[in-house]
Parts: C-alpha cells; structure tokens; sequence
C-alpha cells in the first residue's frame, strides 16, 4: 500500500516532465534494447547452428587414411589406401563406444538422366548404415539398398533432393534409370531433405549407392581393372561392368592357391575406401571411441608402438563447438558493449536525478516541513529513479524484442525469444536505478528544510 | 503547563569567522487556542523564531517545550513527525507543488502521517479540507490555475489536513491584496474561535494583527512587549498525545 503510494507519488512526478524522463532514459531505453535484440538473435543463431551440426548427424567421427608419400613428395591429407571395408566392419564390432560405422567410396563426375545432366557435390558408396551415421533414415520416398546390394555390387541408388530437382524437375525418380559415368544406376530412393551443412554446403546435393558399385564400376580404379583382367577368363567371372543386375558377389581378387596362401599370410592387396565415417553412443563417449578405434585400426594395419598412424581421426563435434564457441564468445563481446551503454545510460540518470533533485530543492523544503523524514524523501527520490529505469527498461524490451523480429521479417535470421534476458533486463535496469539514483536520493534526503524552503 | 514554553532561546549564525547573533534570549509562553501575531521590523529575527517553534531549526541554546515536552533532546526524524502531527504550516509564498491538483496538494501531507489512511479516505478528507476553505469546486485545478488568494487557501487547507493543534504562518498576506487577506484571516479567525487551533502568525501587516488576541513585538533577537500570557478561551487538547515523548522512537 505504502509502496503502491510512493510509486504513484513517483510516476505523477515524472509526469511532470514527460520529455525529460523519455530523454534520461534514453540510455536505459538503447541499452537493455541492444541487449535483448543481441542475445535474442545470437540464441537464434546458436539454435540455428545445433540444427544444423545435428543434420550432420550427432557424434560423428571421420577416419581418413593417413598421408601417402613417395620419394618425399606427399600426396596431401586421405592420399594414402590404408582403410579398408573390413576396417569398418571391425570398428563395428571391436569399438563398444561406436554405435555404428560406414566406409564412403567418393567418385565426382556426371549424372545424367534422359537430356538433362549434373554433376552433384557427392556421391557416395557406402553400406547402408551410412544413413543411420548420419541420422537421415527418414527416406522421402522408395527404399534404401540392402546389405546384399552392398555385396553384390548392384546397380541402384539414392537421390538427394536436390538432385531430385536438378534431373527430375520435382518428379518422383523411384524407378527410372539414371547414368553415372555411363553406367546405369535405377534409382530405388529418395533422401529426405537436410539443408546446408555449417559450411554452407548442400548436403542434399548428394547420390548414394552400394560402395562396391561405385568403387569398381564408376570410378574404375586400377584394382577395379586389375580384377577384371584377372578374372576375364576364369569360370565364374562377373563382368561388373556390363551386366546389370550380378547375382552374386564378384570376386574381387585373383584366387589364390593354398601355396600362395601359405606363403603370403597378408593379403598384398585389398579393398581400399576413402573415409569411414563413424558415430559414437553419445558426446561424451567420442573420446572412448577415438581410443578405441585408434586401437583397433593400429592392430589391424601391424603398426608397431614407435610408428605412427596411418590414419586421422577427426572429430566432427569439436568442429562444431568450435563454431559455436566463436558465436558465444562474439555474443559475449556485444553484451558487454551493450552493458556498458547501461553504465552510461546509468550516468545519465543520475545527472538528471542531482538537476531534479537541485530543481526541486523547495518541494523537498516543503515535504520535510509537513512531516516527511530523511527516509521518506530518499525512497522517494530512489523510487523515481527506478520507475525511470524500470520503464526503460521495459521500452527496451519491447524495442529491442520489436528489433529483433525485423531482422527476422527482412534478413531472415533466425530469432530466439529468451525469457531469461527479458528478466534479466528487468532486474539490471531496477539495479541501475537504484546504483545511480542513490546517491541524488541520499543528497535529497541531507538537505536542511529551512535551507531547501528558502532555495530560490 | 503550557502549550509552548520559550526559556532564553538564542540563535546564532556562523558566518564564517563572524558570529552573527539573531535570537538573543526569547522567553514566552503560548497557551493552548491562544491566536498570538509576531511583529517586529525586517530582520529581527521573526522568521528565524518561527522555524524555531515549528521545530523547522534548533535553537543554538535555550529550552523549548512543547506541552511539556522537550524539544532539543529529540532526533530530526521525531522532529519530523511532530511537525506532521502538531503543526501546520502556512507560508507567505504559498509553497505549492506546481503542475499538481490542488486535491493532491492537500493530501500530501497524509502520506508522512503514521496512521496510513487508505487512498480514498485520504482524497476524501482532502476534499473535505478544500469544501472548507471554499475550494470545493477547484479540487483539480493545478496553482497556476488559481489565484493567490486561492492558492493560499490551499496552502491553509493542506496546513489543516492533519488537522494539527497548532497552526504556524509566517506572513501568510504578504503577497494578497487587502481583501483578500481579510478572507484568509476570516479562515484563522474561525479557526481559532471554533476549532480552537493554537494560531502563530508573523505579520508586518497591523491589520492582521488586529485579528489577533496578543502581540509579542520583537526588536533586534529580543522580545519587546507582549510577552505576558493571556486567558486562553478555548484550549484544545486533541493531539499533543504523549507519543512523541522522549524515549520513543517514531
Ligand atoms: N541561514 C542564515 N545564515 C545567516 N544569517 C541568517 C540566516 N537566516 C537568517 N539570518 C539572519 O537573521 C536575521 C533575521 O532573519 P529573519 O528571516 O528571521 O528576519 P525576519 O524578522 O523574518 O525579517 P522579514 O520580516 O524581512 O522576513 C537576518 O539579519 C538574517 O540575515
Ligand atoms: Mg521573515
């Protein structure tokens, strides 16, 4: 009630003056306003980048193979064959961190359907865990290949949206035969649309296909041609390049006496691929799993305790933090510019407050003289410059809130309403007011009531 | 046991290395419903004596009590509560709140008073103020909107508002014009004759003191003539309550 009373007592004396308190809160006004727009759109886009380091699918690992180099000359990072499908097939069942893990074959070349062609960011050989790695198992449309396609080499695929668009117009492609590199591919899936990665690249710019298709029909690698020659003359030989639909796994190497087998104990080739991309159980056990994949690897590939990997681990999460440690730190920095606006805007309050309270130095004479105490005039003097803090504070608010809904409107970025600023801008703007109109209020509350009375 | 009992009050100003004595040794007595005027020629210290016995300003020495009470052993912040209680004030330049009704002008004072009345009873009691004064059909003209005359009533009607034993006013004709203070000390006259409120008034004007029953006339910080007590007629003991004694904090 006596609050109630003091706060109208305050509001009617600010009404006095109307333009004077907008101006005095202006600061107040500008600053909780660049505040609530800047962690508004800042936790808009910290939202905006989860998204999208989760359409990457949640705790990935990368393993490319380690550097090749040939008479000191280094072919650059992924050069070197040192991974193999049953690399990934061991990960699969020796990593207990891992959840699961897909070997990729990338190839880059034309697609072409009926007159129209592309050449499509991805494509990709895989097995069909791929999808469950990068948590895009929700299929727009058709079926994702078998573990037997896989084996067996077949000649299907997946399209990603935006190829749907490019080859298909929009058309359902389930069904219809595309070429890659001029060997033809009937397309039994669609992908469900994901967006951008956070590198801003289409990641629905992509083809999947059973990774022995890819390996040994479209990019033609010389193990590929070395296969084929080896087996052009033997009895059960698949020509992977001619027929269309081959029922059983082809043989990938030359067979090899029980005397060969005898003396070469290792395999003196084998199925390379270019990444393997695996997903831990849960953030926090990304670390198990690089051990443990480090282990793995190491001991499949012989390398002894002094040498080092012929491999990398890479990390897709920490990329991710990282990115998002950037947008908090920027976040952060405008915060504090923004707080010292409040300072300022402080500073001004209290300006204004001493010319009130010098302005007024008889009202104060007179309120002394009908029985107001020292306390009365500074919760008095104190409560008007929080209700000035206060309705800034909440100007601010809707300005800053108002603010941030039309960099939504016109530059499309993505906004997040934060309760916790709003309060937050509630409880700093009170404490500015009562920081910066103490001592006004404390100065009010010294004056003499003869002296205040006779101020001219 | 007197309403106001004045023994030897002295004030003096430091001004800087000089001393400046303006009450030399003041000694009175005011009864209860008594209607006394202060004269004296400009600068005798009429105003400084007020402040004085309105408990505005403490005396550099003397003794002052009030209904017994004394004053000089109380803290600023009892002081501010028996001015809130005990007395009302009346100024010569009106002392209004500008750009402020004349209703929350009279009402002011109400929300210092210990006993919180709630907010419609407070408007109410200020109406009621203003209907007495004869402003009961200007309870939301703001001062510039008023005369002097007016704005005096106001001022009277805010000083009544907790509706004090003793009424202090320090030239409160000083800017009306003739007939208009005989409106205002019609107010006083009434006041004291019917309501029986202790009224201290400082005029130059004889004619306000005409109005009243007893002159002291002041010379130079000391008291020249009038000093003597008359029978009050209508003493009035409504306030003046034992609460602000020593000892008790406001
Ligand atoms: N704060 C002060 N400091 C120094 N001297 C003061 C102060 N207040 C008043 N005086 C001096 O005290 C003397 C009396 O002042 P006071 O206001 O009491 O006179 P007054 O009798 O009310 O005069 P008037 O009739 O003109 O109002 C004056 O000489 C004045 O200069
Ligand atoms: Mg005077």
């Amino acid at each position: 009630m006596k609050v109630f009373r003091t706060v109208r007592t305050a509001v009617n004396a600010l009404r006095r003056n109307p333009m004077r308190a907008m101006l005095t809160t202006l600061g107040i006004v500008i600053g909780i306003a660049a505040v609530i727009a800047m962690v508004e759109i800042g936790a808009g886009s910290a939202e905006a980048l989860k998204k999208t380091i989760s359409t990457m699918g949640a705790n990935v690992l990368l393993i490319h193979p380690g550097t090749a180099a040939s008479g000191g000359v280094s072919f650059g990072a992924g050069s070197g064959v040192t991974l193999t499908p049953e690399d990934c097939e061991a990960i699969i069942r020796e990593c207990p961190a891992v959840r699961t893990a897909a070997p990729i074959v990338r190839a880059r070349t034309q697609v072409v359907y009926g007159n129209r062609n592309w050449v499509p960011t991805f494509i990709y050989g895989t097995t069909p865990e791929f999808l469950d790695v990068r948590d895009w198992t929700m299929l727009a449309e058709g079926d994702l290949f078998s573990q037997r396609d896989v084996l067996n080499a077949n000649k299907v695929c997946l399209l990603g949206q935006t190829l749907v668009k490019e080859l298909f117009e929009a058309q359902s492609p389930i069904g219809e035969e595309i070429r890659i590199k001029n060997v033809s591919f009937r397309v039994i899936g669609v992908l469900s649309r994901k967006g951008a990665n956070m590198v801003g690249m289409d990641q629905d710019d992509i083809v999947i296909a059973p990774w022995t298709t890819i390996k040994y029909r479209v990019t033609g690698s010389s193990l590929g041609n070395v296969n084929q020659s080896s087996q052009a003359g033997s009895e059960n030989q698949v020509n992977t390049l001619n027929n269309l639909y081959p029922g059983r796994q082809p043989s990938l190497y030359p067979q090899r006496s029980a005397a060969q087998e005898a003396n070469n104990p290792m395999p003196v080739r084998f199925e390379s691929v270019d990444q393997i991309l695996a997903a831990a159980h849960s953030t926090e056990e990304i670390q198990a799993a690089i051990d443990q994949i480090t282990e793995a690897l190491r001991e499949r590939h012989r390398i002894r305790p002094d040498e080092s990997d012929d491999f990398h681990i890479r990390d897709m999460t920490e990329m991710a933090n990282t990115i998002s440690a950037t947008t908090a730190l920027m976040t952060k920095l405008l915060l504090l510019v923004a707080m010292i606006s409040l300072v300022v805007g402080g500073v001004g309050i209290m300006n204004i407050m001493l010319v009130s309270v010098t302005e007024r130095t008889r009202e104060i004479g007179l309120r002394m003289a009908v029985g107001a105490r020292g306390g009365d005039i500074l919760r008095q003097f104190l409560v008007e410059a929080v209700v000035l803090c206060l309705a800034g504070g909440v100007l601010g608010i809707l300005l800053g809130h108002g603010g941030s809904m039309l960099v939504r409107q016109l530059l499309q970025w993505p906004i997040e309403t934060s309760p916790a600023a709003i309060s937050a801008a509630v409880i700093v703007s009170a404490t500015v007011g009562i920081t910066f109109g103490f001592y006004p209020a404390w100065k009010a509350s010294r004056l003499n009531p003869i002296e205040a009375l006779r101020y001219e | 046991m007197q309403l106001i009992d004045l023994h030897n009050i002295c004030k003096t100003y430091q001004m800087g290395h000089v001393a400046v004595s303006v009450l030399k040794g003041i000694s009175f007595e005011v009864g209860s419903g008594e209607f006394v005027a202060l004269m004296g020629v400009s600068g005798s210290g009429k105003s400084t004596l007020m402040n004085i016995l309105g408990c505005l300003d403490v005396p550099t020495s003397g003794e002052y009590r009030l209904q017994g009470l004394e004053i000089s052993g109380l803290s600023a912040d009892q002081r501010a509560l028996l001015r809130n209680r005990e007395f009302g004030f009346v100024f010569q330049n009106f002392n209004l709140l500008p750009r402020t009704s004349a209703l929350d002008n009279v009402a002011m004072p109400l929300a210092y008073a210990r006993d919180h009345l709630s907010d419609r009873d407070a408007r109410r009691r200020a109406a009621d103020m203003l209907h007495r004064v004869g402003l009961g059909d200007r309870l939301d003209h703001v001062p510039s909107q008023l005369s002097g005359g007016q704005q005096q009533r106001v001022a009277i009607a805010r000083a009544l508002i907790n509706r004090p034993p003793v009424l202090f006013a320090d030239e409160p004709t000083g800017n009306l014009d003739s007939r208009t203070s005989e409106e205002i000390l019609k107010i006083f006259q009434h006041l004291n004759d019917e309501e029986g409120v202790t009224i201290i008034v400082v005029t130059h004007d004889a004619n306000v003191a005409g109005h009243a029953r007893r002159i002291i006339r002041i010379h130079d910080g000391l008291i020249q003539d009038g000093a003597a007590l008359l029978r009050p007629v209508k003493p009035r003991q409504e306030h003046l309550v034992p609460e602000t004694r020593s000892g008790e904090k406001p």
